[in-house]
């Protein structure tokens, strides 16, 4: 079966509407069948359902994806109150210990990202990965600061996904690779992608799964929670009626 | 091909660029369009290298792998489909 590849980080400048067109169909070509475009918090539901349709017209699935950046865990808490059902897909950039710990155990969170060149913000250790592993989030590899570093500084990136690497593998916690691509020249294939985390010892039938099998799993989940028949994990609405 | 060297250099080294057996085939600079060869073990090694382009000369660009195969024949054919 051909497989479906995501890239749920695409960071386009949103005020730039031909830009952002530009890179859904770059995605395409690139052969992304899925993409997640990284919106502000407060994102107008119109200007979301327009995404959908340059989306459509490029043949691409489009899922809305928020990022957060809070400084405690009272704030993450409340900002997933507020925001868990108006996206398809939450991710928790962790830059402190304590925000790293509550998004590791929040079901509500899909994907845990870490500061790529603050080397002691990078929370993800085991204790992390133990929390992770009892709820649903996925560690997730953004590859544009391995494009554009150089010297030392991506050689401490390597070293510190190495080891982020190996200690999710050994948790069982999905990986998500992602683009993070602020501009088309910054986007690559999923094959490309999948060959770049190589570099961080990521073995090639995980890598592929990290661009195709597992964003896919993240965002199907999440649309079915957010359909209007979900009641619980296992348990949906089949029919209504008097009939039942 | 000095984009490729640099990158091949800059991840792996000489030790591993000695291993790649990277040759240029050809390049049609009108379409855009390089054959490369590398050894069939070292084939993901170049293809990180190839990613992590993001300037040649200076200028920004970005090397996409079009198609991979086993002899240039079989690529050739890959690539007129």
């Amino acid at each position: 079966m051909k497989k479906t590849y995501a890239d749920l980080h695409l960071r386009p400048n949103l005020k730039d509407p031909e830009q952002v067109a530009r890179m859904i169909r770059k995605a395409s070509e690139l052969g992304y069948r899925l993409i997640a475009i990284s919106l502000p918090s407060n994102f107008p539901e119109e200007k979301i359902q327009q995404l959908r349709n340059i989306c459509n017209e490029a043949k691409v699935d489009f899922a809305s994806r928020v990022d957060l950046r809070p400084q405690t865990s009272k704030g993450l808490i409340n900002s997933l109150r507020k925001l868990r059902r108006r996206f398809e897909i939450i991710s928790v950039m962790c830059e402190s210990k304590r925000v790293a710990r509550q998004a590791a155990k929040d079901r509500r969170v899909d994907l845990l990202n870490f500061p790529s060149t603050s080397f002691r913000r990078r929370f993800f250790d085991k204790a992390e990965a133990e929390l992770a592993s009892k709820s649903l989030a996925s560690f997730e590899i953004d590859m544009k600061p391995l494009l554009i570093l150089e010297g030392p500084t991506r050689i401490r990136l390597l070293s510190s996904l190495r080891r982020e690497v190996a200690i999710a593998q050994a948790f069982h916690i999905p990986i998500a690779i992602s683009s993070g691509a602020t501009s088309e020249l910054l986007m690559r294939k999923p094959r490309e992608l999948a060959a770049l985390t190589s570099l961080f010892d990521l073995d090639k039938t995980s890598a592929v799964e990290a661009v195709s099998r597992n964003p896919v799993a993240i965002t199907k989940r999440n649309r079915e929670k957010l359909g209007s028949n979900f009641v619980a994990p296992g348990i949906r609405i089949i029919r209504k009626g008097k009939d039942c | 091909m000095g984009a490729v060297w640099n990158a091949v250099l800059k991840l792996y080294g000489e030790y591993g660029a000695s291993r790649s057996g990277l040759t240029l085939i050809n390049y049609d600079a009108e379409k855009g369009v390089a054959i490369i060869r590398t050894f069939h073990t070292t084939v993901e090694t170049i293809q990180a290298a190839l990613a992590s382009i993001t300037k040649i000369r200076d200028k920004p660009a970005a090397i996409h792998v079009l198609t991979i195969s086993g002899t240039i024949r079989t690529l050739r054919k890959k690539m007129k489909q």
